[in-house]
């Protein structure tokens, strides 16, 4: 039998939240964190989790299992369990509406601030806007975040200035637009980003390229950041 | 944007290259200072006063007291920023921080003017 450790927090009922342990019978079988939450629910409809695709697409079951942030419907328990343990608890950082849930009002203020769209006021051509293979090539890497806020909420910088600092999810899609050849706000952009909290909060400690459950890397779009700051500002 | 006004640059880019190049500065310092005591092992007192006189070793010895100033100013401005906050610890972390910031600033600057009048009166 698998220990199964749940974080539990109800604001209406408990005064402070609790670990919950349940026994799991995996039945030997290597099944993702998800599927042992969705049989605990089962047996105790009272657990509130989010989820949705279950296939690691919308983005909604991030939660920090066994001390790492990840997507529970992507992550078997060959890879999460220690010691016949396992440790679910929400996304550090952010405040906790219920159990597993988290408010990510935060997350997506951030996200709003650095305009995750494309900005070209030119006439629009007949069909489209065109792209070399080479352009569109740079955008690898970059638009493929689904915003599950685990990188977020790994990064201490975030978690001591989650108003000032945009965070690494914000700062991957702000060098989404930035290298994007069809967006042309590219100084004005550059211009919001240039304070001390924006982007410099970053130090480089990567615990965003760690979790990032699609394998993608903030830590060197925030590089490619500070390049295009430094070119334009010396 | 943020607007800050305590930080040394006021800009995150600014205070950012000057980070970097202090940290290149007090490395050739130090690299400087070994080699040269590692190189010299009879050292006397006289040969030590000579080195610390010349105007080139006091410019040098100034450039890594001023960069060590501007490197403890924006670090230990990002360590106040980031745990003296209302978040952290409610609404009298802003007069908190900023007696803080300003001890912290006035502390480096009076460092600064010390090290002046050692060097030039060596």
């Amino acid at each position: 039998m698998l220990n199964v450790s749940i974080y539990r927090y109800n604001p209406e009922v408990d005064s402070e939240p609790y670990m919950q342990d349940f026994q799991f019978d995996t039945e030997g079988k290597d099944i993702m964190v998800l599927d042992v939450l969705e049989k605990l629910k089962i047996e105790d409809p009272t657990l509130v989790f989010r989820r949705s695709c279950r296939e690691g697409v919308c983005g909604s079951d991030g939660m920090n299992i066994s001390g790492k942030n990840g997507l529970a419907c992507v992550t078997p328990l060959s890879e999460a369990v220690k010691k016949n343990k396992l440790v679910i608890r929400p996304l550090p950082g952010l405040p906790v509406i219920r159990d597993l849930v988290i408010d990510m009002s935060q997350f997506y203020a951030q996200y709003e601030k650095i305009q995750p769209y494309m900005i070209n006021n030119s006439p629009a051509p007949a069909i489209e806007r065109l792209q070399s293979q080479e352009e569109r090539a740079k955008l690898d890497g970059l638009y493929e975040c689904i915003l599950c806020a685990c990188c977020s909420t790994a990064c201490p910088s975030f978690w001591w200035n989650p108003d000032k600092f945009i965070g690494p999810s914000g700062l991957l899609q702000a060098y989404r637009f930035l290298a994007d050849s069809r967006d042309t706000a590219t100084e004005a952009r550059l211009a919001n980003l240039d304070d001390p909290f924006s982007v410099f909060r970053c130090h480089g400690i990567m615990n965003c390229v760690q979790v990032c459950p699609k394998g993608l890397n903030p830590t060197k779009a925030i590089g490619h950041i500070r390049d295009m700051l430094i070119r334009t500002a010396t | 944007m943020v607007t800050t006004v305590t930080s040394l640059g006021r800009s995150g880019l600014s205070d950012w290259l000057i980070q970097r190049v202090s940290a290149y500065v007090m490395t050739a310092y130090l690299i400087f200072i070994v080699g040269y005591l590692m190189l010299t092992p009879e050292l006397s007192y006289s040969q030590w006063a000579a080195l610390n006189s010349s105007l080139p070793m006091r410019m040098f010895s100034l450039l890594t007291i001023l960069s060590i100033a501007a490197h403890a100013w924006i670090g230990l401005w990002c360590v106040l920023t980031d745990y003296i906050t209302v978040r952290l610890i409610g609404p009298k972390a802003t007069a908190l921080r900023i007696i803080f910031q300003l001890g912290m600033i006035a502390i480096t600057l009076l460092y600064v003017i010390w090290a002046i009048d050692i060097l030039w009166g060596i």
